[in-house]
């Protein structure tokens, strides 16, 4: 009898407490440190305030690769998160496992969330959008390359502070100057050589990356990165080394600082550097602006492409989970959310909406230059060459491309014998994805 | 010494303080950009002499920085959580190595060189070689996000068994032989006058696999999902981990200093046991 | 082996070993089963679609131009390391053993980065040695250097080797000056009676005496360069500029983690882990000579 009474008050107890019970859970993974994780946290928790039902818990997994196989392994092991973030590289890797994810376009259908395509930038979904326009991953932080510029060193050299060079040949002539004036020692220098030298200078001089619209067309592509106006470009930039016009600071963003303590006068970098600078910087002001290009070549500027992360809806999970994740993914894409977020990172703003909410509110007028990576990314309708790069084993390619530029910056290679050799290993690559996926 | 030198006990001195410069020199620079702010970290050359920073970026690790947001944990649990890692880590490891070690050179029995040889080639994999198939396990075993899943994988390694077994061999016969006619059983053999004997090689040992278990990074970060598992190294690769903006070198280098404290402390205490315990047991 | 006497006892020693062997077994042979299962398969990462290659994946290892070229660099990277922190080590415990006073006093401030993970000092000496604002590349550049280990393979190569040497000397060191100092002092005074300077003395009894406890640390050595200096490269260099300081067990993480091309990476570890068993075995049937004698 006692028993029985035991199990109907804890019954009753449980019923009780039926109102405020346990909220569904959200797993998603990042690989956001320092600020940026603040930020992102922030996002977190602005949504879990905003409603009861589901708590979305951000959980930090190291660098992005070590994300990605973070949450590779908990795929095999069954333990996957509901999203994870993965950087544009991994890509087709997410895409070619096709059981593993969950389509974004489905998942709000299913969720029946609203959701306009429509308003997320043409470079930006386009980029993570199967060839019918069908969005698999959500772009959540994406930057692409700008110019910028030292203007204090301008200044000091005689040039017009407010005025950047617009193609090379112009970089090349302020360098001179700048060099001259002894108002750096350096001319400029890059971050992610590969990202800004090789695959947006392609899209920006609309010249392609590799075949059947660099990968969106299918597995069975092959490089084209070994073109005569990569080839004249990256031998030109080994060639201004030797006066010190370019010089090289390393993979990644191993050479911010040699913008940031001034030692080059102008730099190419993510857009989301920029907020990194001002804070470096303090009171030398520097200007954001468009990548120079080639003149002589036809059809540039066309447009940027992006880099940066999107989030991955990962496949196994019940129904209920996936409408918290979709409830999510709306929160995020929300105008106010979006334009916080673009603001306080320097990332692009994924949505037209919240690009204009961000000049409603002034933040263009206060920032000047922080509106340059849109105008960019939207200077004229994508092509075939400019949409984006879908790239099995890109990881890899990147890392080949590294190597052989590095050869050609050592003096070891020549641009024409560092490209073919890249585009050769890079094929081999290629192969046995496709081999892997099938 | 034999006989008196000067120039050659000077050139000693000499040597060795030119050593302990280059020892100490990373940390004196570590030290002195923990003192600085972020935007003089920024200018080369780094300075030599401290600023007036210290405080403000202790407090900014301490408690804002990590901790601004609720999501991430308080540097104080982190270094809890590194310090449980190392201490579990590292008893456990000794506590299933000698008693191991002991059955393999004090008993005879069937399959003992099959047990010996099972322990001794797992003597120095990294489980950065074996961390996909390890996660699986850990993860069918139920020990994600767990201080079970930080230590027990780890305790799996053949080099304390080894040591023991050494210095077992060391051990003269005749105690076994006077503990017998004393009608002393194994155990009782074991806990009274064994274990008493190990005792520096288990502190050799223990200074050893601390170290070891502190300064895990991978492992920690790949099985746990559950911020209150977090280690303080992990917590430094957050710092240094920032995609598109600068690090900040001057919070970055204290952090390295607060993660460096425990461990050195460990080895400086025990110096004394460790060199002994090392020595007898290679011996 | 085993003791002269033993005891004999039914089930007692199963049960001491029983929990060593049940973490070694759950930890380390099941999933280094399932690698070299993985080795014979072309996966995707996912584990979704797999297929069955045989050998392949070796042949591919093999016949990887890279995968060469790292074992090259594995190789000049393991003697450099070994040689340099053997003969500092045994450099600082000779001058050690020579002043009495403050001996202990420079033990304790020669010993402590032992204590301190790889990874770090991987990143406090690229910290020192940054082209922009490393203290020490400036110092370089002023005299006319140009120090650049982004783009040098050799210098990266250097700094690695420094950061490793300068975490390894420490515990060469302890050994060396231990060896040292259990050498009877009467061997020494009796050759300085002969006559034999510091040097020949050094040269003729000491060395020879301490060549064993070499022997242990150079295997020692070779092993810790082979797989716990992956934290270093990982944080100095990550295996650049181009491939020149890729070593092996880098090369397993890389293929693993970023390019997530699990047969190769697996096919390497098996690799590996013949190496590391080998040298063990080496070194095991050594210290079992010594022992005896």
């Amino acid at each position: 009898m006692s028993l029985r009474l035991t199990l109907l008050a804890a019954a009753a107890a449980m019923a009780l407490a039926a109102p405020a019970r346990a909220q569904t859970e959200i797993q998603w993974w990042h690989a956001m440190g320092g600020q940026l994780g603040e930020a992102l946290n922030a996002l977190a928790e602005g949504f879990n305030k905003s409603q009861t039902e589901f708590k979305v818990n951000a959980v930090y997994k190291g660098t992005y690769t070590e994300t990605m196989t973070g949450a590779i392994a908990a795929f095999r092991a069954r333990q996957q998160p509901h999203m994870v973030q993965v950087f544009e590289v991994g890509t087709a890797t997410m895409m070619a496992a096709k059981g593993a994810i969950k389509p974004v376009h489905e998942l709000m259908a299913e969720a029946k969330e609203p959701f306009n395509p429509k308003d997320y930038l043409g470079a930006v979904a386009g980029y993570y959008s199967t060839p019918d326009g069908k969005l698999l991953s959500f772009p959540f932080n994406s930057s692409t390359p700008v110019f910028y510029w030292n203007k204090s060193a301008f200044q000091k050299a005689g040039l017009d502070p407010e005025k950047p060079p617009r193609t090379w040949p112009e970089v090349a002539e302020a360098a001179k100057k700048v060099l001259a004036s002894g108002a750096a020692q350096c001319g400029f220098s890059t971050q992610w050589q590969t990202w800004i030298m090789i695959e947006n200078f392609g899209a920006w001089h609309n010249v392609p990356f590799a075949t059947k619209g660099n990968g969106f067309g299918g597995m069975d592509i092959e490089l084209r990165i070994a073109d005569p106006l990569r080839v004249k470009h990256i031998q030109q930039m080994a060639d201004w080394q030797k006066d010190k016009i370019f010089v090289y600071g390393g993979r990644e963003g191993r050479s911010n600082a040699k913008f940031t303590t001034g030692e080059c006068a102008m730099f190419l970098g993510s857009s989301g550097s920029a907020g990194g600078f001002e804070q470096a910087m303090k009171e030398v002001k520097f200007g954001i602006a468009m990548m120079p290009f080639w003149p002589d070549a036809a059809g540039a500027p066309q447009n940027s492409i992006i880099g940066g992360a999107t989030l991955w809806v990962m496949a196994g999970k019940p129904a209920a989970e996936y409408r918290g994740v979709a409830k999510f993914l709306t929160y995020l894409s929300s105008p106010a959310v979006q334009a916080k977020w673009h603001q306080e990172t320097g990332y692009v703003p994924i949505t037209y909406s919240s690009a204009e909410l961000s000049k409603q509110q002034g933040f263009y007028a206060k920032n000047p230059g922080r509106d340059v990576a849109v105008a960019q990314l939207t200077n004229k309708a994508p092509t075939e060459n400019s949409k984006g790069l879908r790239i099995g084993n890109f990881v890899q390619i990147r890392d080949v491309m590294d190597e052989e530029l590095e050869l050609v910056w050592s003096g070891k290679k020549t641009a024409q014998q560092a490209l073919d050799e890249a585009q050769k290993r890079g094929n081999e690559l290629l192969r046995n994805f496709e081999r892997a996926n099938k | 010494m034999v006989e008196r030198r000067p120039i050659l006990t000077f050139f000693a001195h000499a040597t060795l303080i030119l050593g302990v410069v280059m020892v100490a020199l990373p940390v004196y620079v570590t030290l002195i950009a923990s003192t600085h702010d972020q935007a003089r970290m920024l200018q080369a050359p780094v300075p030599l002499l401290p600023g007036d920073h210290f405080l403000e970026n202790l407090v900014t690790v301490l408690i804002t920085g990590l901790g601004a947001s609720q999501a991430a944990p308080p540097v104080g649990m982190m270094l809890l959580n590194s310090l449980v890692m190392a201490v579990t880590i590292a008893t456990g490891k000794i506590a299933i190595s000698i008693l191991s070690a002991y059955a393999i050179v004090y008993f005879r029995f069937p399959l003992r060189m099959t047990f010996f040889w099972m322990i001794f080639i797992t003597l120095m994999l990294p489980v950065e070689v074996r961390i996909l198939p390890t996660f699986k396990v850990v993860a069918d075993l139920g020990m994600l996000n767990s201080y079970a899943g930080l230590t027990v994988p780890l305790i799996a390694s053949a080099t304390a068994t080894f040591l023991f077994r050494q210095f077992f061999l060391t051990v003269p016969d005749e105690l076994l032989e006077a503990a017998r006619i004393d009608g002393a059983g194994p155990m009782r053999f074991f806990v009274d006058i064994l274990l008493p004997l190990s005792r520096t090689s288990i502190a050799a040992l223990f200074v050893i696999q601390f170290i070891y278990g502190w300064n895990q990074y991978l492992w920690p970060l790949v099985i746990t999902t559950d911020e209150s598992f977090y280690t303080i190294v992990m917590g430094i690769a957050r710092m240094v981990n920032v995609v598109d903006a600068a690090a900040r070198w001057n919070q970055v280098m204290l952090a390295a200093l607060l993660a460096m404290v425990p461990p050195v402390i460990v080895v400086v205490v025990m110096q004394r046991q460790f060199v002994k315990g090392l020595v007898e047991t290679e011996k | 082996m085993i003791k002269r006497v033993a005891f004999d006892h039914a089930w007692l020693p199963y049960v001491l070993v029983a929990p060593q062997l049940a973490i070694t077994i759950a930890f380390f042979f099941w999933p280094a089963g399932q690698a070299l299962f993985q080795s014979v398969l072309i996966e995707d990462a996912f584990g979704l679609s797999s297929k069955f290659v045989w050998f392949e994946n070796f042949e591919r290892v093999f016949g990887d131009p890279n995968y060469l070229n790292a074992a090259g660099v594995t190789a000049v990277f393991a003697s450099c390391v070994t040689v340099a922190s053997l003969s500092i080590g045994l450099l600082f415990a000779v001058m050690a053993d020579r002043v009495v006073r403050a001996r202990h006093a420079y033990q304790t401030f020669l010993i402590w980065p032992y204590a301190v993970a790889p990874a770090v000092a991987g990143v406090l000496w690229g910290f020192l040695f940054n082209p922009t604002v490393g203290i020490i590349s400036w110092i370089l550049k002023q005299s006319g250097y140009n120090w650049n280990y982004l783009l040098d393979g050799d210098q990266a190569m250097f700094l690695i080797v420094l950061a490793s040497v300068w975490n390894r000397v420490p515990y060469n060191f302890l050994f060396f000056l231990a060896g040292l100092q259990s050498i009877p002092k009467s061997l020494i005074e009796a050759a300085a009676i002969d006559g034999a300077g510091p040097g020949r003395r050094f040269w003729t009894i000491v060395f020879p005496l301490l060549s064993p406890t070499a022997f242990f640390l150079m295997v020692v050595t070779i092993i810790y360069t082979f797989f716990e200096t992956f934290s270093v490269v990982h944080a100095v260099t990550g295996g650049g500029p181009g491939k020149a300081t890729e070593i092996l067990v880098f090369k397993v993480y890389s293929d693993s983690f970023r390019a997530l091309d699990l047969g190769g990476s697996a096919a390497q570890s098996v690799v590996l882990m013949a190496i590391v068993v080998s040298l063990t075995v080496v070194q095991f049937r050594y210290i079992e000579r010594r022992v005896h004698y």
